[in-house]
């Protein structure tokens, strides 16, 4: 394709001063005449037995107009689904009821809502409903929750057993059999939060008599929304209209459809008035998913020339109480397939344990799995490197998957489209001037200074993707995306999406991508996403898909406007159109540039259809619906310096520097703050994030300050720089960034420190790092001499 | 996020903040700059039947020199205090502790009397305060009462006020005598900001060079804000050199109540004071000497 002007250009962010000066529109931002709010309430234990539940007094006080319980959803509002039933494997998948009836199974699990005239008045209403709860024994741990003797959660999954599923390569027992080195390794990745800015939120406005339903949601995939209310709340699929205006951030956590929405619009068809219910921020954090929570048992053979020539992981994740809409495809496929990472390591075997614990369920967070996957290679690289003394930046290179062997196909499946992992890290350790700091950090440690380097170097697999493999997968839904181009009579042109950012900056890049094609101006071109009644259809935003897929839908769709415009003007230039030239907006005769008519006159001319050729329909709208045929595959090298306070624990980040390559870029602006976003996240699961529960179940990070999410003066300066391979595979070359930063950016940072704190012989420290279990670290590995000293993982410490 | 129903009374003068609180008696609450309470009726954690609103008394905001001392009315927010010339150049701790407070949003709404008469026990200013041996006047129905800062934190967000009484102002000593200077350093909660551990040092150096005299306030650490008499004790009139303020520090959580949470243990709080009150000692000495 050509690149012109605008794609490509750093167009700023048209979303902008809407966002910026409070004009967005957000789901609680939406008022509607005769509105009614509901509150809900939610078990204060993390597993109890409801022995007895009394809503008549909450009923009583003025101005509530409902109080529901478990027992009214009975044939009117399903189970939330499992959306995610992954195959070869023997998924258990026990009811997710929107309410309790007899059992609540974590701390926040839904029991009752109250619908009132206003807030407040909800939820004083709240404070009056009598339960009395029985409690039952709690487990919190996956492995513990799979142990012989557990309380058991659900009747249906004996044990706590949601899923065990296996994939193998080759044969990576007899690998690791043979091996001349073996490295073994426990790692936890910690409980996360989400944190979208926005809480989740909803407003459903159901129609009597039309027997319709709008539904304002706050959310990342609203044709999902739509077909998921459909099946839980029992209304034709054709009889929902699904807006998502803007959305304040989703990280993952705002594709399921929850509980609390399905509430939502049962209230509105018990009360006949609509209904808001949004979540404070306590809410949020014990009734919206939580990412992340896995430990793995690791073991990497190698050659002692550094050569890996094996891996198994077993790993152990905790879905919490109930199986979220795509929970069980995250520990599984989006996590093991990409294991191996950038490393050409054949023989690969992974098994998975999902349990139910009683905890808030788990599902997608910023990287679903590839940050995990990231992770895990990344730590037993050095870790690896650390056992056969070679440095870190050796080992990659002798491992490295060689510039000239893509397309290539790791561990027996996943076909990485094209790669420069090389190239990358180059860049990266040029930038950080590696050679520099190594020799600055031989001298600083003769003071008693400690300052460490690490590198990530991570391939991901995103684009989420070809609908036949997400079949295969057990994935519930197809991964195409439609596109729709309108050009108007005035020579305007409207975009419909299926993708549905929230973030993402997608309303400027479609439109650059748009204006560039068509050869209009970019101010020109409007972008519509979030509404169901206008978008055909649509699969979402999320697996960095949105640009990879629904761009190059309406890369598609773009070509057909083309073609049929240029139909159009031969005929109207009185030529044939294969004699037609489309250049920057005009189409001229071949060799008669003064011959021509620009897509305005054209649109204008569809628009009217006064004088259209024999056999061309009127109006100028073409659609594209565009299934890719692989997933794309970023990749890049991060590279992270930081110094530790060795009285305090405390770790100082001194540069970040991010190389990534995630294809071709529409927007160096937008891309960059996707990276810098990304990164954020992932120093704040290296450095600070950690969702604690107690002994009892309860949530004891359950606001902003106990749980920490990084903010400004906690982030370094992110210096990016990319390259740029294309996808091979897609008429645009895009490939995808949003999650790269936190696949890429956690063991950047432990990585770091580790290195930093190596003449004390610490081999790993689990995250978050906090000052504490660092100067835990330290002072261990000192009294246990400098011989070896490795930190187990002290989760909930 | 919805408070309970409260009354709501803004009284204008001290006298009539009395008969509010005689009137409310145990079901009220005084409100100052809400940086604590507010959150809290939020999440239903007070639920007072009056909220006595303290923001529009104007005689208990403003900042005064008295000889040798920095008085200031309770209702007066940290900002103006950051902003007082007196306060930069008499009694620079509380400069460089309450620079550490919260946010730029809640330096201009939390107050002086808010903060001490809340005790919180994560709280900066207490810190400064029992070092530097405030006296904090507080009014009530019978009359005015003066309580010094080392017996006024008595445990987890109590004070030694009684229920009757309104903290009207607090008397700083001021630290500008030559040889001596001052010191904030703590360690913030990643995720609230609070002092996991908050140090404040107050050192008097002598003709020699070695320690005259040092004050040393501790936060964060335990249930309320105390001093590290220990500490100081051991301090006196040794040199200030890197080895005997270690040594000196080394029992500088002997007299601290510990706790621990999620984020800190309470053997790491203890370290963390030792170590910060070395850094703070080590700080305030080098400023005596400027």
């Amino acid at each position: 394709m050509s690149v012109s002007r605008l794609f490509g250009a750093t167009v700023k962010r048209r979303e902008d001063p809407r966002l910026i000066t409070g004009k967005g529109m957000y789901t609680d931002d939406f008022k509607l005449p005769g509105m009614l709010h509901m509150v809900i309430l939610r078990s204060p234990y993390a597993h109890a037995r409801i022995t007895s539940l009394d809503v008549s007094k909450a009923k009583q006080l003025p101005g509530v107009h409902a109080v529901l319980t478990g027992k009214d959803l009975a044939g009117k509002v399903n189970p939330i689904p499992t959306a995610w039933l992954i195959p070869n494997s023997d998924l258990k998948t026990p009811a997710y009821p929107a309410l309790a009836t007899d059992h609540v199974r974590y701390t926040g699990d839904a029991v009752a809502a109250v619908v009132a005239e206003t807030p407040a008045i909800a939820r004083d209403a709240r404070d009056l409903i009598e339960v009395n709860y029985e409690p039952l024994p709690v487990v919190t741990e996956t492995e513990k929750a799979l142990a012989a003797g557990a309380p058991q959660l659900h009747d249906d999954a004996p044990g706590n057993q949601a899923f065990h599923w296996s994939f193998a390569n080759g044969d990576a027992d007899g690998a690791i059999d043979t091996a001349e080195v073996v490295v073994r390794h426990r790692f936890v990745q910690q409980r996360l939060i989400p944190n979208a800015m926005e809480t989740r939120g909803a407003v459903a406005s159901w129609q009597p008599g039309a027997d319709e339903l709008t539904l304002y949601n706050t959310t990342q995939n609203p044709h999902i929304v739509r077909f998921l209310c459909s099946v839980i709340n029992n209304i034709p699929e054709n009889k929902i209209r699904v807006f998502a205006r803007d959305v304040g951030g989703g990280f993952g956590s705002k594709i399921p459809f929850y509980g609390g929405d399905a509430l939502t619009v049962f209230a509105s068809q018990v009360t006949g008035r609509p209904v808001k219910w949004i979540e404070d921020r306590h809410e949020n954090y014990l009734a919206t998913i939580h990412g992340r929570d896995q430990v793995t048992d690791v073991e990497l053979a190698a050659k002692r020339d550094g050569t890996m020539t094996g891996l198994r992981v077993k790993a152990y994740s905790n879905m919490g109480a109930y199986l979220s809409t795509a929970a069980p495809g995250v520990p599984t496929w989006l996590f093991a397939l990409i294991v191996p990472g950038c490393y050409t390591i054949q023989d690969y075997k992974c098994d998975v344990w999902g349990a139910f614990t009683n905890t808030t369920p788990t599902d997608a967070y910023r990287g679903a799995g590839r940050p995990e996957a990231a992770f895990l290679i990344e730590r037993m690289t050095d870790l690896l490197a650390g056992e056969l003394g070679m440095d870190p930046v050796d080992i990659r290179r002798k491992n490295f998957i060689p510039a000239d062997a893509f397309p290539y196909t790791s561990g027996g499946t996943l076909t990485y489209d094209s790669g420069n992992y090389q190239g990358t890290l180059d860049k990266a350790l040029e930038m950080a001037n590696y050679s520099g700091f190594r020799q600055q950090q031989q001298q600083l440690r003769q003071q008693g200074r400690y300052q460490g380097i690490g590198l990530s170097t991570y391939v991901e697999v995103c684009g989420l993707a070809p609908s036949p493999a997400a079949g295969a997968m057990g994935f519930q839904g197809g991964l195409w995306e439609p596109a729709t181009i309108r050009m108007l009579a005035t020579g305007k042109v409207v975009v419909l999406t299926g993708t549905s950012p929230h973030g993402q900056g997608e309303e400027t890049t479609f439109a650059q991508l748009v204006a560039d094609q068509l050869g209009v101006a970019v101010e020109d071109v409007d972008v519509v996403h979030g509404d169901t009644g206008a978008i055909p259809m649509g699969w979402g935003t999320y697996g960095s898909r949105s640009t990879a897929v629904g761009g190059t839908a309406i890369f598609k769709a773009t070509q057909k406007v083309i073609e049929k415009a240029k139909k159009i003007a031969a005929h109207l230039l009185e030529a044939a159109p294969d004699d037609i030239v489309f250049d920057s907006g005009t189409f001229h005769v071949q060799g008669s540039p003064d011959k021509s008519k620009t897509i305005q006159e054209i649109a204008l001319m569809a628009n009217l259809a006064w004088n259209m050729p024999e056999g061309v329909e009127p109006g100028l709208e073409e659609s594209s619906f565009h299934d890719p045929t692989n997933f794309t595959y970023p990749f890049g090298a991060h590279i992270c310096t930081v110094e530790v306070d060795p009285d305090t624990g405390e770790v100082k980040i001194l540069r970040y520097v991010a190389v990534d390559d995630v294809g071709v870029v529409v927007n160096p602006m937008i891309v960059d703050g996707q990276v810098h976003g990304g990164v954020a996240q992932g120093i704040g699961q290296a450095l600070y994030e950690h969702a604690i529960y107690d002994e009892a179940g309860q949530l004891i990070t359950g606001s902003m300050t106990d749980y920490a999410v990084p903010n400004m003066t906690q982030i370094p300066t992110v210096e990016t720089a990319r390259t740029e391979t294309p996808c091979p595979h897609n008429l645009t070359g895009i490939k995808g960034v949003g999650e790269t930063g936190t696949i890429a950016s956690s063991q950047a940072v432990v990585n770091a420190v580790v290195d930093a704190l190596s003449p004390l012989g610490i081999k790993h420290i689990d995250m978050p790092l906090t000052p504490e279990r660092v100067w835990k670290a330290m002072q261990a590995a000192k009294s246990a001499g400098s011989s070896s000293a490795s930190q187990p993982g002290q989760p909930g410490q | 996020m919805y408070p309970t129903n409260f009354a709501y009374a803004a009284p204008t003068s001290l006298a009539d903040v009395i008969a509010q609180m005689q009137a409310a008696g145990d079901d009220g609450k005084l409100l100052a700059g809400g940086q604590s309470l507010i959150p809290m009726l939020k999440f239903r954690l007070a639920e007072p039947a009056t909220l006595i609103d303290l923001g529009r008394v104007q005689e208990l905001r403003g900042i005064r020199v008295d000889g040798n001392n920095i008085v200031i009315g309770a209702m007066t927010p940290y900002y103006q205090v950051l902003n007082s010339g007196e306060v930069q150049s008499r009694c620079p701790l509380l400069i460089q502790t309450i620079r550490q407070v919260g946010d730029p949003q809640v330096r201009t709404r939390g107050t002086v009397g808010g903060s001490l008469a809340h005790a919180d026990p994560a709280g900066d200013l207490p810190a400064a305060a029992v070092a530097l041996g405030a006296q904090l006047l507080a009014t009530g129905a019978s009359g005015n009462r003066l309580y010094d800062a080392s017996n006024f934190f008595q445990d987890v967000m109590t004070t030694a006020l009684e229920p009757s009484e309104v903290l009207t102002s607090v008397s700083f000593p001021a630290t500008d005598s030559p040889g001596t200077g001052t010191a904030y350093l703590k360690h913030r909660h990643p995720a609230s900001g609070y002092a996991v551990v908050g140090v404040a040092a107050i050192v008097t150096v002598g003709a020699d060079g070695n320690c005259q005299s040092a004050r040393i306030g501790i936060t964060g650490a335990g249930s309320h804000a105390t001093r590290a008499t220990a500490t100081e004790q051991a301090l006196a009139g040794r040199p200030l050199d890197a080895q005997s303020v270690a040594a000196a520090c080394a029992n500088a959580a002997s007299g601290v109540d510990l706790m621990g949470d999620s984020y800190a243990s309470s053997d790491f709080r203890a370290h963390l004071v030792q170590v910060l009150a070395q850094r703070a000692i080590m700080q305030a000495a080098q400023n005596a000497r400027r």
